[in-house]
């Protein structure tokens, strides 16, 4: 599914670019001119779904698939942690902090997360039902890796 | 890691191009892991993160053409590992569906016409035009008929190239970034009282310091990374207390010991009453103040920078002059203050004295190490500068400064702000390394290293931001180059002072940009512009670092980076269709040149050959002009700031390492300013001395409170403050177009408080009209978000393109720094039925 998204996603890309005249091109305001406005959407939902999301890319902060609406993470307390902390999970099932957040500035693990690392929602995000503005052509990795494999093997 | 080889990587790239014009080839036999290094080596290499003022490095990892991960680099000093959530999404910024491949013009029946539609061009064609405009505006007005805008997100050289080709190509001083709109009254503030821009301290403080002041910035939102070297250092470190300031509660305050809620515009008066506290309770550092410090008496009443026909411009009595002072000793000073009582400070801030009275004791104390912090709360104000100076007051009183912990720091909101806008000085009235257009020493040793003859540069300052939007619509400007910024979204009063100019009869405006942003869509003829590592760039973080990355990938179709499109355009000019005849006549040698052998191919510019360029990246400028363009650019420009307090390392030395913080002296960074053992420029025996000063001291201001230009009255009960989200980054052109960052936050909206929003009888997501003297917009109402604004206040984003806030702000500026005020102005809200 998601390597169909991609190809559909590359060809449209090859097709892409401005062929004819047009008269609105500020694709954001979905042609609404500029001195006026178009309809507002209601507040977008959140995503509650628990689905984990594939990553882009191994480094991306995984994105939140739950609501966190109302989640204390302050100086008293971080309410993610009372289910994604290492003590938790087994309770709790969730995934746990990765380790990279028990590492100092100095790369030295620290026998707890690094305060660092404190307030969660700097890198993760829940998501919404809101639709794409604009579609995005980035292309994942495997599916470069794969093109790259392919070629080489023309090569041989 | 392999090395690839131009060669390696131009076929990829082809390849790549292929297969994703034909889909992409299944392998029948795949593993489920592929683990033929050959084919999974990914090739890292370090660029500057293309979003805020922090600078983190980033690695960034390319693979058959394509950008396909990036990560935070764990080399860098700044960011250590660690990015923000836009940061590690920058893999995805240059991919929108929507690139621009071409330029667009706007046509009816093949010719131009400013009411057509946009057409695609070609590069010659959309050039043709442009010279045309421009040499008949030239012709008929003179060098204030043009104007430029660009922006802190200018590479250096773009920023120094661009600056060139307006302040001794054209000889027109029309040009402005759009960090008017952001640093402007930081750069007053910095040059009124130490008369040499950008902080004296660096990011090291953050580290050392044992209290934290927010004056006016929401650093957990806004500047993230350096968010978490202070939950950092308070955590790691029990007694570090940290204080934020705001006029809406938000999620700064999450780490806040001392949470203070003020009313608008009452800074002024809380700074005041810290300086009073300090002298009442013999905290004064009296060696250091004696020392290394002046007072002076700033003028009062100096207006609100709006047009000069407004009521308010025609009752002040000093805004002619409004950056004025007189010179007052201690004595008078400490008499100025005196009224600024906690009491009174309490009143009218709207904070309880406890908190007041726990921060004062903190500037005042000499064992607590004290950093405060600002950004746009403090600058865009139309007392920003004087905010700016109050800051540096305290610190100066106590001696708090130029060590380590002891820091005042404006934070600053662009890539390079500092590096391109300030530094390489685009600002209508600045030359590089803090020179002015306006002192006839400057502008000849511009000219010297320039090899231009004297008198070229203009004297005149020209127009700033906000006075460039009301010439356009005046008419005084008619040919408008916008590069690198998004200002119709931008820029202030949009309806009334903003999109008239742009759409008037008698202008011709060109928007270069890598998206069909709102100002492409106001623009006359579009250009298709490389982003980001699709060029070789260099920018400059707001601890005066200074960061290089090579070209990464190609930009696609007939994009262009910046450079090259002004560069290339100088071709299209004979020195004489530029330069009057009295400069000629008496310089006859630059006769029968074009503008491009004038500038650009000097002697200097053009004075590194192709071979200097990196063999393993691709360096598309360079190929085109002949020559390393980047390294001559930058080696000129380095030549106004070596010895002279704003040295720069050399050109090649930058792609080596994680960036350096100016002056670098010897090879050696210089970490604390002003202050002896850590800044070679100091005098031995000085201890400290601001030698941005003739006399080496720095001034402290008396300053008072002055009201907002508008506040909230009967029919306009609301005050509006307008910013920015996590999420996305400015005018959201790169942040809205990746689907994970839009998905989070997809919608600007009115952040009120629930009884003000119960009064009306809304709730949340009740869709409501915002309204003031100027414009209106709709949006839906949050009453349980990050930001949670007092009663009589409301808070609205301005990233969203389809829900244009600037419609209704005010184009109010400071009368010094000519920054606008976005944070104060008065709307009404009015509910929208269902």
């Amino acid at each position: 599914m998601i390597k169909i998204h991609a190809i559909a996603t590359a060809l449209v890309f090859a097709l892409s670019g401005v062929a004819f005249a047009q008269e609105h091109v500020a694709t954001l305001r979905g042609g609404t001119p500029l001195a006026e406005q178009g309809d507002v959407p209601q507040i977008a939902k959140r995503v509650n779904s628990d689905l984990r999301q594939v990553r882009n890319y191994p480094e991306q902060p995984p994105l939140i698939p739950h609501k966190i609406d109302g989640y204390q993470i302050d100086i008293n307390v971080n309410k993610c942690l009372s289910c994604h902390s290492r003590a938790a999970i087994g309770d709790s099932q969730a995934p746990m902090v990765s380790i990279t957040h028990f590492m100092n500035r100095d790369n030295q693990f620290l026998a707890s997360v690094t305060p660092r690392r404190y307030f969660c929602t700097q890198c993760h995000v829940p998501q919404s039902d809101a639709k794409d503005l604009v579609e995005n052509t980035f292309v994942d990795v495997d599916q470069v890796l794969e093109y790259v494999a392919g070629t080489k093997a023309g090569d041989n | 890691m392999t090395k690839l080889t131009r060669r390696d990587v131009i076929k990829a790239q082809a390849v790549a191009a292929a297969a994703a014009a034909a889909g992409l080839p299944l392998s029948a036999e795949a593993q489920n892991l592929v683990t033929d290094s050959s084919i999974t080596d990914l090739k890292w290499s370090k660029a500057a993160c293309r979003f805020c003022g922090t600078g983190c490095s980033i690695m960034v990892a390319t693979k058959a053409g394509r950008v396909v991960a990036t990560h935070g680099d764990a080399e860098a000093e700044v960011n250590r590992g660690l990015n923000c959530v836009k940061g590690y999404f920058l893999s995805k910024i240059m991919y929108g569906k929507d690139r621009l491949t071409q330029p667009l013009l706007r046509k009816t029946d093949g010719v131009y016409d400013k009411e057509g539609d946009f057409t695609p061009v070609s590069w010659g064609e959309a050039f043709d035009i442009m010279a045309e405009k421009w040499k008949a505006t030239l012709k008929e007005k003179g060098p204030t008929g043009i104007g430029m805008f660009g922006s802190g997100q200018w590479t250096v050289w773009e920023g120094y190239a661009a600056s060139k080709l307006m302040k001794a190509g054209f000889r027109s001083n029309n040009i402005d970034p759009n960090a008017r709109h952001c640093m402007a009254s930081a750069v007053g503030g910095f040059m009124r009282t130490f008369g040499i821009d950008e902080p004296m301290g660096c990011y090291d403080d953050f580290e050392n310091a044992d209290a934290f002041f927010l004056w006016g910035s929401n650093m957990a939102e806004m500047h993230p990374i350096l968010w978490t070297r202070i939950a950092d250092r308070k955590f790691s470190n029990p007694h570090v207390k940290v204080g934020v300031l705001s006029t809406y509660k938000h999620r700064s305050f999450d780490l806040a010991d001392i949470p203070m809620i003020f009313t608008p515009q009452t800074d002024l008066v809380m700074l005041n009453f810290i300086a009073n506290y300090i002298i009442e309770n013999g905290a004064v550092n009296q060696d250091f103040v004696s020392k290394h410090v002046n007072f002076r008496r700033g003028n009062q009443d100096i207006g609100y920078g709006l047009r000069p026909e407004h009521p308010l411009e025609q009752a002040a009595e000093n805004n002619d002059k409004a950056g004025g002072s007189t010179e007052m000793t201690f004595e008078e000073f400490a008499e100025f203050v005196k009224p600024y009582t906690l009491q009174y400070a309490s009143e009218m801030s709207g904070v309880p004295e406890n908190r007041l009275l726990e921060m004062a004791k903190m500037y005042a104390d000499p064992d607590v190490k004290i950093m405060s912090l600002w950004t746009m709360g403090a600058n865009q104000h139309t007392r920003g500068v004087w905010v700016n100076n109050m800051l540096y007051n305290v610190h100066l009183l106590t001696g708090k400064i130029s060590t380590p912990g002891n820091s005042p720091f404006s934070l600053t909101g662009q890539p390079s702000a500092c590096g391109t806008a300030r530094e390489v000085g685009t600002f209508s009235h600045r030359l590089p390394a803090d020179l002015v257009v306006a002192n006839p020493k400057h502008r000849a040793f511009a000219e010297k290293i320039w090899k231009l003859p004297d008198g070229t540069i203009p004297p005149k300052p020209g127009a700033h931001a906000v006075l460039q939007n009301r010439h356009l619509k005046d008419g005084k400007i008619n040919c408008y180059w916008v590069q690198v910024n998004n200002n119709m979204q931008a820029a202030p009063n949009m309806m009334e002072e903003t999109l008239p100019g742009y759409r008037n009869p008698d202008n011709f405006i060109v928007v270069s940009d890598a998206y069909p942003t709102v100002t492409c869509e106001a623009a006359d003829l579009i250009l298709p512009t490389a982003m980001w590592v699709e060029k070789e760039g260099a920018y400059g973080n707001a601890e005066r670092r200074t960061q290089f990355w090579h070209q990464l990938v190609d930009a696609p179709g007939e994009s262009k980076s910046d450079l090259w499109q002004l560069v290339e355009f100088s071709k299209r000019f004979n020195i004489e269709d530029v330069w009057d005849a009295e400069l000629l006549d008496a310089n006859p040698e630059y006769k029968g040149k074009t503008m491009y052998d004038v500038l650009y191919a000097n002697g200097q510019v053009d004075a590194y050959p192709l071979e200097q360029t990196s063999d393993e990246y691709e360096n598309q400028e360079a190929n085109d002009f002949g020559f390393y363009i980047q390294k001559g650019l930058f080696e000129e420009y380095a030549a106004f700031g070596r010895g002279h307090g704003h040295d720069l390392a050399d050109f090649d030395t930058y792609h080596n390492v994680r960036g350096l913080r100016w002056p670098v002296v010897d090879g050696k960074e210089t970490r604390w300013r002003f202050k002896e053992g850590s800044d070679p420029y100091v005098t031995p025996g000085a201890d400290y001395e601001f030698y941005g000063k003739p006399d080496g001291k720095a001034v402290i201001f008396a300053l008072p409170f002055e009201p907002a230009a508008e506040s909230p009255d009967e029919e306009y009960p609301f005050w509006l403050s307008t910013g920015r989200v996590l999420e996305h980054w400015h005018s959201g052109s790169m942040t809205q177009r990746v689907p994970e960052l839009h998905s989070a936050v997809p919608d600007a909206l009115c952040y009120m408080h629930p009884d003000d929003a119960k009064a009306k009888g809304l709730r949340r997501g009740s869709e409501v009209r915002v309204i003031s003297r100027r414009g209106e917009i709709n949006l839906r109402i949050e009453t349980r978000g990050r930001n949670k604004p007092p009663k009589g206040l409301v808070f609205v984003p301005w990233f969203d393109a389809a829900k244009l806030i600037n419609k209704v702000t005010l184009d109010a500026t400071d009368p010094i720094s000519k920054q606008t005020d976005y944070k104060k102005c008065a709307v009404k809200i009015v509910p929208l039925g269902a």
